[in-house]
C-alpha cells in the first residue's frame, strides 16, 4: 500500500498528540497539597498604625522584611517589588476620611498581603502556584508560577508584585537564608512563614520597634492579638468583598 | 551499478569517523580522568545512602521542594534518625557541600545542567563573598 | 493540499515575505523579552495586562464568530453562505492561533505553561479557558480540513463530521463566555464585575468577526477572483448590523448604571475612559475615537443608500473592526486596572517592542489565514 504524504503527516501528528497527551494525563500529581494538621493556628495580625513614627523617618518594617527576603530596590517605580509599604490613610479608605480626626488619618498605614480566608488569588491561579494553608497564610509556590498575572488583576488589594526583570540586580546584600526569585514570576508578603515553621515571629512585627505590629493565632483565645480585637475597635480593608482579610487596622 | 564501489569507499569512511571517538581512546591507552570532586570536610554521613544520591539526588531535592514550599515540612528525617532543616542553601550547600567543588564538577563533565534553580536560590559561598 | 499554497503570483510572494519579515522582527523582539524580562513592555505593577492580553480577548471574539456563518448555513440552511462557512471556520483557526500565541507570549514564564494541565485548577477560570480554545482550535482545524479534503476529492464530506459541526457551534459560543468570565468574576476590578460582560463579548464579536470576514472577501474577489457572492456580503452585513447595535446598546446600558449608581470606582473606571479623572485624560481620546467610528459605522449599515454603496459599506466594516478592537484589543482590559485599588492612576503605552511582538503574531495569524484561504481558492477553482 502506497503511503501518501498526507497520511504520513496526519499519523504523524495524532502519534504526537496521543503520546503527549497520556504522558500528561498519567503525570498529574495526585498528592495533596494542603497540610491541614487538626488544631492548625488562624494567623493573623494587628496593626496599631497610630503608633507608626514614619514621620520621624522610620521605615524599619519594610527595612527588615526587604532583608529577610531579598526584596529587590527596583528603580523604575513601574516595575517595584513590594510585600510591605506604607499609603496613606485616604488612599486606604478613601471614603472613611473625611471628618476623621486628624491625628488618625495623619498616620500611614502599613498595607501588606492580607491573607484573606476566601481569598480571590487563589481561586483564579491556573497552576495552583498560589493556594490557602490550613493555618490560612495564602502561599506562593515560585516553582510553579507560570506568570500569568491573573492573580494580581483579582487581588483587591493591590498585595502583589511581578518580577519585570530579573530582580538579583537590585538586590543591595543577598541573604544567602532565603531565595530570591527569578523574572517573570509573582511575589508577595508570605507572613513569614519560614519564620514561623522556626518559632519566631515575621520579621516586620520584630523590626517594629514602636511594637505597632501584634501578630498571632486568632484560634488561641489567650493570645495578644485576640485581646487586642477584643478591647479595640479595628477596621478591615474592604470587608464587603466578602474576602476575609486577616490583617485588622487598630483604632 | 559501477556507483556501488564508491557507496562502500564512503560508508566505511563514514563509519571510521563517526567511531574515532572509541578507537582513537583505546588505541592512545588513556583513560579520560573522571571529575576532580570536593567531598564534604565535616559532614561524615549523607542525608541518604550514596547509590542514592548518585542516581536519584534530583527526586531528594523535588521531594524536598514540596514537602518545604507545598506542604509545610521543613525537617527531613533520615533512615537513622538524624534531622534536617529542608534547604537547599542551608543544609546542601551549607552543611555539607560547595557548589562550585563538588556540584559543578559532575555537572560541567557529564554536560548536565542544573535546571533553572541558581536563578533563585542562593549559593552560601558565593554570597557570602559578596556581602560588602 | 499544501501545495495549492506554494504557487502564486508575484504579488502573493510579495505578501509572504512582507508577512515573514513581520514575523522575524517579532521573533527577535520576543527573544529580547525572554532574556530581558517583561520589563521591556509597558506593563507596570498596577496595569499587569495589557496589549497582549487585550488582543487575545479581540480575536477569541473574532474566532467565536464563524458561528455566525455556521448557523445560518449548517443549521438554517441558508444557500447563501454555502462558499462562506469554510471561510469563517478557517478564521476561526487562524484567530485562535493568534490567541495561544498572545497568551504564550504574556507569560512570565512560558516554558513553565503546561502546568496549566499537569495541575489542573478546575475553579480557576483561566484552566477553563485553556481547555476551550485548543478544544475549539482541534474542532474548526478538524471541520475545516475534512471539508476541503472531500471538496478537493469532488465528495461530499464525510457523514460524521455534521454532529462535529453541531458541537462547534456552542463551543464557539463556550470560549467567548469563558473569555469574558475571566474578567467578570472579580471582585476587585468595577469595569469588569459585570453581568453584561459576556453578553457584551459575544456581540462585539459577533459585529467584529464577520465585518473582517466581508474585507476578507472583497481581498479574495480583487486578489484572486474567488467570488462567494453578493448575497453572502449582504446577509453578513446584516449580521454585522445587528450586532454591532446589540453591542453599543450594551456599552450605553454599562454606563448608565455605572454612573446613575454613583458608586465610587464603577464611576471612577468609566470616568478614566470617556471623561476625565483627576483631572487627566486617560484613554478618553482613545475611547471617543472609538465610540465615533461604531456611530458612523452603525449610519451607514442603517440608512439604505449608503449601505448598498459599495465603498461606504467596506469603510464601516473597517469602523467596525477598528473600533471594538479599540474597545476590546486595549482599553477594556487597560480601563480594569485604572484606577488601582488604591486609586491610584498608572499609564500605560505599548512600547515598540510591545508592539513589534504584536505584530508579530498578527502576521502569523495572516500567513496561516493566506495559506488556508489559497489552498481553498485553489481548490474551488479546480474543482470548477
Amino acid at each position: 500500500m502506497k503511503l501518501t504524504r498526507k497520511q504520513f503527516l496526519l499519523t504523524a501528528a495524532a502519534t504526537l498528540a496521543g503520546v503527549t497527551g497520556t504522558k500528561l494525563v498519567t503525570s498529574v500529581q495526585a498528592a495533596p497539597d494542603v497540610s491541614a494538621k487538626p488544631d492548625s493556628p488562624r494567623w493573623a495580625m494587628a496593626i496599631d498604625f497610630q503608633k507608626c513614627r514614619w514621620d520621624e523617618g522610620c521605615n524599619q518594617c519594610v527595612h527588615a522584611c526587604k532583608q529577610a527576603h531579598n526584596i529587590p530596590d527596583v528603580p523604575e517605580k513601574a516595575h517595584e517589588v513590594k510585600w510591605i509599604w506604607k499609603q496613606p490613610y485616604q488612599d486606604v479608605f478613601p471614603q472613611q476620611s473625611q471628618w476623621v480626626d486628624p491625628a488618625l488619618t495623619s498616620h500611614p498605614l502599613m498595607l501588606l498581603c492580607n491573607h484573606c480566608s476566601n481569598p480571590p488569588c487563589t481561586k483564579v491561579c491556573p497552576t495552583g502556584a498560589t493556594w490557602k494553608r490550613a493555618d490560612g497564610i495564602v502561599m506562593m509556590d515560585w516553582h510553579r508560577c507560570i506568570g500569568c498575572r491573573y492573580c494580581m488583576a483579582a487581588c483587591p488589594y493591590d498585595s502583589r508584585s511581578f518580577d519585570f526583570a530579573d530582580p538579583r540586580p537590585d538586590i543591595a546584600n543577598i541573604n544567602p537564608e532565603f531565595p530570591t526569585r527569578t523574572k517573570g514570576v509573582v511575589e508577595k508578603c508570605n507572613f513569614c512563614e519560614e519564620r514561623l515553621a522556626r518559632g519566631l515571629c515575621p520579621a516586620c512585627v520584630e523590626g517594629c520597634r514602636e511594637h505597632a505590629m501584634i501578630f498571632g493565632d486568632l484560634n488561641d483565645p489567650a493570645s495578644e492579638i485576640r485581646s487586642a480585637l477584643h478591647t479595640r475597635y479595628a477596621m478591615q480593608r474592604s470587608p464587603e468583598l466578602g474576602t476575609g482579610p486577616s490583617v485588622f487596622y487598630l483604632l | 551499478m559501477r556507483e556501488r564501489i564508491f557507496i562502500a569507499i564512503g560508508l566505511l569512511l563514514f563509519l571510521a569517523l563517526f567511531t574515532t571517538p572509541v578507537w582513537w581512546a583505546a588505541a592512545s591507552r588513556t583513560r579520560a580522568a573522571g571529575p576532580q570532586i570536593q567531598l564534604p570536610q565535616h559532614a561524615t554521613a549523607c542525608v541518604a545512602p550514596a547509590a542514592y544520591m548518585r542516581a536519584s539526588h534530583m527526586q531528594l531535592l523535588s521531594n524536598w521542594r514540596n514537602d518545604a514550599v507545598r506542604r509545610g515540612v521543613h525537617q527531613f528525617h533520615t533512615a537513622d534518625g538524624r534531622i534536617y532543616d529542608v534547604s537547599l542553601s542551608r543544609t546542601c550547600l551549607g552543611q555539607c557541600h560547595s557548589k562550585t567543588e563538588f556540584c559543578d564538577r559532575c555537572h560541567a563533565y557529564s554536560g548536565v545542567s542544573a535546571p533553572s534553580c541558581w536563578q533563585c536560590h542562593n549559593d552560601p559561598q558565593l554570597t557570602a563573598r559578596s556581602i560588602r | 493540499m499544501i501545495e495549492k499554497a506554494l504557487t502564486g503570483n508575484k504579488q502573493y510572494w510579495l505578501w509572504i515575505s512582507l508577512l515573514l519579515a513581520f514575523i522575524g522582527t517579532g521573533a527577535a523582539m520576543y527573544l529580547r523579552q525572554l532574556i530581558d524580562g517583561l520589563g521591556v513592555t509597558g506593563m507596570s505593577r498596577e496595569v499587569s495586562w495589557g496589549l497582549y492580553i487585550g488582543q487575545f480577548t479581540f480575536f477569541v471574539g473574532v474566532a467565536a464568530s464563524a458561528v455566525m456563518v455556521v448557523i445560518p448555513y449548517y443549521l438554517h440552511d441558508t444557500k447563501q453562505f454555502a462558499k462562506v462557512a469554510l471561510l469563517g471556520e478557517l478564521l476561526a483557526v487562524a484567530s485562535i492561533a493568534m490567541c495561544m500565541l498572545f497568551i504564550m507570549v504574556d507569560l512570565g514564564q512560558p516554558q513553565r505553561v503546561l502546568n496549566v494541565l499537569l495541575y489542573p485548577a478546575p475553579h480557576s477560570v483561566m484552566f477553563w479557558d485553556m481547555v476551550s480554545l485548543s478544544g475549539y482550535l482541534l474542532l474548526n482545524a478538524i471541520v475545516a480540513y475534512n471539508t476541503l479534503s472531500a471538496e478537493q476529492r469532488g465528495l461530499p464530506a464525510p457523514h460524521w463530521l455534521k454532529p462535529v459541526i453541531y458541537l462547534s457551534i456552542p463551543w464557539a459560543v463556550s470560549i467567548h463566555t469563558v473569555t469574558a468570565f475571566l474578567y467578570s468574576g472579580l471582585a476587585a476590578r468595577p469595569l469588569w464585575l459585570s453581568a453584561v460582560m459576556a453578553p457584551r463579548f459575544l456581540a462585539s464579536a459577533f459585529a467584529a468577526g464577520p465585518a473582517l470576514l466581508i474585507l476578507l472577501i472583497v481581498v479574495l474577489q480583487k486578489t484572486t477572483g474567488y467570488d462567494p457572492g453578493e448575497a453572502a456580503v449582504s446577509k453578513l452585513a446584516t449580521i454585522v448590523t445587528y450586532a454591532a447595535s446589540i453591542s453599543t446598546f450594551l456599552v450605553l446600558v454599562e454606563i448608565f448604571t455605572g454612573v446613575y449608581s454613583g458608586l465610587p470606582h464603577d464611576r471612577e473606571t468609566l470616568a478614566y475612559q470617556y471623561s476625565t479623572l483627576h483631572g487627566l485624560w486617560g484613554m478618553t481620546a482613545w475611547m471617543w475615537i472609538s465610540s465615533l467610528l461604531m456611530i458612523g459605522a452603525l449610519t451607514v449599515f442603517y440608512v439604505p443608500r449608503l449601505r448598498k454603496c459599495r465603498v461606504a459599506l467596506l469603510a464601516a466594516c473597517v469602523a467596525v473592526f477598528a473600533s471594538l478592537w479599540m474597545e476590546k484589543g486595549l482599553a477594556l482590559i487597560v480601563g480594569g486596572f485604572e484606577p488601582s485599588p488604591m486609586g491610584t492612576l498608572t499609564a500605560y503605552r505599548p512600547t515598540c517592542t510591545e508592539w513589534a511582538i504584536a505584530a508579530g503574531i498578527w502576521a502569523i495569524g495572516a500567513l496561516m489565514l493566506t495559506v488556508f484561504y489559497k489552498i481553498t481558492v485553489g481548490i474551488r477553482s479546480a474543482a470548477q
